[in-house]
């Protein structure tokens, strides 16, 4: 029977424990400090120099933009990064900091991100700040003053920008380009008639250049002042200038675009980001705003929005379930049919079966989409001879060809783990149960299945969520079509919710960030629904340890 | 009794003599007949590939005469395309899976390392996001990814749209998302007592990962960087956004705008592409597919 030990006893104890450990951890510092070789010293140093010279240069550049909310972060993670690696402790930091930086930036602050343009208007048409918007719409109603007198000009190059060298009638010389006002020089040079040909540090263009750089030439502005409302000077033939004002002008105290020739008043409407008259019309382009929820109350609010949302979400459920059922059935009926040790030539088969693995996916979609065309098709002209089966464009045969060409990239995978988990299951219980008269069916029905799902149940979630996005399939077989005419975004009947953002935000002319946005907030919140269901169901997580 | 016997023995002898063939089906030969049927199913659409891209000149309709005619000429228009580099495409699809590959296995093992072999603070935590943000790929995000690198693009034009460098630290971003757990479990395969030896020998944490457990882990590190570079090359959604100049483009992005806009004329030119690129993936996966499965079903088949 152990004594119990009495307190002053423990105390001793645990000092000497304490200072072991102590004497332990200096220990191990010493031999850390000793083992550092100078190689891996200097690459160290290498290496953070190339980071600190990269962030250096960054920081300069957002220093000029005066861009100060990227500079302070910018700042703060080089401190960090630095404190990082050249401090004693924070060993796990410097193994785990380079992932987490793309990992932070490129996966994490993206979806933030996406949260917050689902509640903007941005898009066609909304594209920048309020002052771009000014800046351009002034642009575009820009027209050349009947009387302007002419400017001799020479145009000149820095650095692949064009500027223009202005004489004016009085002989004053000066120089500007489309993003800099026209500022006096003096040290240009003249020709006999007083007029500027060339300035230090600026190459002059040669007529045989204007003409190649015509349309450049001919879209170049040059603002006379600060103020956009004094108009610019356009050259439509490199030799010649003349004052161009624009039909808009705009009030900065009142915040209106008035049309000088209709005098129709534009105010500023916060609300939707742009100029907008008193009967309703607006001016384009608006600028970025901050919408509140009328991405989602247009999504499920208006009819021509809500009713293709639910049947592409319904859509991409019944796909993504079917694609793994499919696969999954056929795959493991193949790795039951060769998992025989009599059947020869089984290695054969095994390598043919997986080529549509192996086959890069992008390709075999496109691949297919040539087989299955309705006109020209292998399937159509050699398989059905001749008849023009709308294999891709009707709506329920295209849903079909989906799931059939899914087929065939996806059963070779679910065929190779299916087969290696059968071979995993132990040969006795096969024996035992057929001993004990277990016919054929029940052995795999009560036997081999049950075992089979534990093993493969993660590996079936996993492929779920990669087909509830399996947008190369979809985009490139279908291209989402036959296309819902009456649906108020380009949408199609085989879209589903990724390939619906990417065509609202990317294809076509109208693209509609914000709502894009805000359909992937609804994915977003789908899988995770679908990844907590499924999670608690294998409960793969309390493997962790 | 008897007559039941006689009877058995009787259709035994039968079946022996005249119907062999019989016999030999219901034991393997109806596997076979499966296996020739899946494997014509699934080889024919690459043989069509083949046959279309050997087919001079042709177009979707003169694809469906298998091997009529055989020559290796649109291999040759495919690259004098105007309008396509696809060499270029094929270099930049070649960088940029490599690229990505070593940069993933690379975030990846250190990741994983520090998971696998320290005790710190929010490492369980750590984990169990790292397992979680697998469900949400990146493709997710992809109109915030197109906005963020139009940004950068107005500060540092070299690293935001229609930059590769660009779209290679957008992958990297998913480096540690999809693999550490791959690696953290091979990782975890290795004994302790490896690393234990070593620091009594003197060897600091640097040391013992990069010149010791790299190596003892090669194997999970082929896995993954092979199917990071699979993974780069079939990846559309993304470079389609990023990469906007036709001689910055992956084959992907090429080979996809190439065929749409006139699928059944260009048919035979982006078959010989699609040969061509599939060739390098296709061996690769087939040399290496014990390793591929394996590292496929490691993950999550415990």
């Amino acid at each position: 029977m152990p004594t119990p030990r009495t307190g002053r006893d423990r105390t001793a104890r645990d000092n000497s424990l304490v200072t072991q450990l102590r004497q332990s951890k200096r220990a191990g510092r010493i031999a850390e400090a000793a083992s550092v070789g100078i190689k891996i010293l200097l690459v160290k140093i290498l290496l953070l120099g190339i980071v600190d010279a990269i962030s250096v240069y960054a920081l300069f550049v957002l220093f000029l933009k005066q861009d100060w909310v990227v500079f302070g972060l910018v700042l703060a993670v080089t401190l960090i990064v630095n404190w990082i690696y050249f401090s004693k402790n924070a060993l796990p930091a410097k193994y785990l900091t380079p992932g987490l930086i793309f990992l932070v930036i490129f996966q994490i602050f993206v979806v933030g991100y996406s949260g917050y343009i689902a509640f903007t208007n941005y898009g066609t048409g909304h594209n920048s700040t309020r002052e771009d918007a000014v800046a351009s719409l002034i642009a575009s109603a820009q027209q050349r003053v009947p009387d302007s007198v002419a400017y001799d000009i020479t145009v000149i190059e820095q650095l692949g920008a064009y500027s223009l060298l202005v004489t004016d009638p009085d002989g004053r010389i000066s120089v500007g380009s489309a993003d800099a006002p026209l500022r006096e020089v003096t040290d240009a040079e003249t020709d006999a008639d007083g007029v500027a040909t060339a300035l230090p540090g600026y190459t002059s263009l040669k007529f045989s250049d204007i003409a190649a750089n015509q349309e450049v030439i001919a879209a170049l502005s040059v603002p006379l002042t600060d103020d956009p409302n004094e108009g610019v000077l356009r050259t439509p033939d490199g030799s010649k200038a003349y004052l161009y004002l624009s039909d808009l002008v705009y009030d900065e105290a009142a915040r209106t675009m008035t049309n000088t020739t209709t005098n129709v008043v534009y105010a500023e409407d916060r609300t939707v980001g742009a100029f907008a008259a008193e009967d309703g019309t607006e001016l384009r382009p608006g600028w970025k705003v901050e919408v509140g929820f009328d991405n989602f109350a247009r999504a499920f609010g208006t009819d021509s929005i809500r009713g293709p949302l639910i049947n592409v979400t319904l859509w991409t459920f019944a796909f993504a379930f079917l694609s793994v059922a499919t696969t999954f059935a056929l795959g493991l009926f193949l790795a039951l049919v060769f998992n025989d040790l009599r059947m020869r030539g089984r290695n054969v088969y095994r390598v043919i079966l997986i080529l549509p693995y192996a086959f890069p996916a992008f390709l075999s979609a496109l691949v297919w989409a040539g087989l299955l065309n309705p006109q020209f098709g292998f399937v159509n002209q050699v398989l059905f001879g001749g008849a023009e089966i709308p294999w891709l464009t009707n709506e329920w045969l295209a849903k079909f060809s989906i799931i059939f060409v899914n087929l065939w990239l996806g059963f070779p995978y679910m065929f190779l783990v299916c087969t290696g988990a059968l071979q995993s299951i132990p040969g006795e219980l096969q024996e035992a149960a057929t001993v004990d008269g277990a016919r054929p069916w029940q052995v795999f029905r009560l036997i081999k299945l049950p075992l089979l799902l534990v093993s493969v149940a993660p590996l079936l979630i996993s492929s779920f969520a990669f087909n509830f996005n399996n947008f190369n399939l979809i985009y490139m077989l279908t291209n989402g079509g036959p296309r819902d005419v009456t649906a108020g975004v380009n949408v199609g009947a085989t879209d589903i919710l990724i390939s619906m953002v990417y065509k609202v935000a990317f294809v076509g002319a109208n693209r509609d960030y914000g709502l894009a946005s805000a359909f992937s907030i609804i994915i977003f919140l789908l899988v995770a629904v679908v990844s907590i269901i499924s999670f608690r169901q294998t409960k793969a997580l309390e493997e962790l340890n | 009794m008897q007559v039941n016997n006689r009877e058995t023995s009787d259709r035994i002898v039968a079946r022996k003599s005249s119907f062999q063939f019989k016999r030999w089906f219901k034991a393997t030969g109806w596997r076979h007949l499966i296996g020739v049927v899946m494997a014509v199913f699934s080889a024919f659409p690459l043989v069509y590939v083949l046959s279309a891209a050997l087919q001079p000149g042709g177009t979707l309709i003169t694809a469906n005469g298998l091997f009529s005619k055989v020559s290796l000429g649109s291999f040759v228009t495919l690259f004098n395309l105007p309008q396509q580099p696809y060499a270029a495409w094929y270099g930049n699809t070649l960088i940029i899976g490599v690229i990505t590959s070593i940069g993933t296995v690379f975030l990846g093992a250190l990741a994983a390392y520090s998971f696998s072999r320290m005790r710190f603070f929010g490492r369980r935590g750590g984990l169990l996001t790292l397992v979680l943000l697998q469900m949400f790929p990146q493709l997710l995000a992809v109109v915030a990814i197109f906005l963020l690198l139009n940004g950068i693009s107005d500060i540092f034009p070299a690293i935001g749209l229609d930059s590769q460098v660009g779209l290679i630290m957008v992958y990297l971003g998913g480096a540690l998302g999809v693999n550490t757990y791959l690696m953290y479990g091979f990782f975890n395969t290795i004994p302790a007592s490896i690393d234990e030896a070593a620091k009594l020998d003197g060897a600091g944490h640097a040391r013992i990962f990069f010149t010791i457990i790299l190596r003892l882990v090669a194997p999970i590190l082929a896995v993954v960087g092979l199917l990071s570079f699979i993974g780069t090359t079939n990846e559309f959604v993304i470079a389609s956004i990023v990469l906007i100049s036709p001689e910055n483009q992956t084959l992907a992005v090429g080979l996809y705008q190439f065929v749409s806009q006139k699928f059944s004329t260009n048919y035979s030119v982006f078959a010989a592409g699609a040969v061509l690129a599939a060739l390098p993936v296709m061996a690769l996966f087939l040399w290496l597919q014990k390793y591929i499965v394996g590292g496929l079903t490691a993950g999550s088949v415990k």
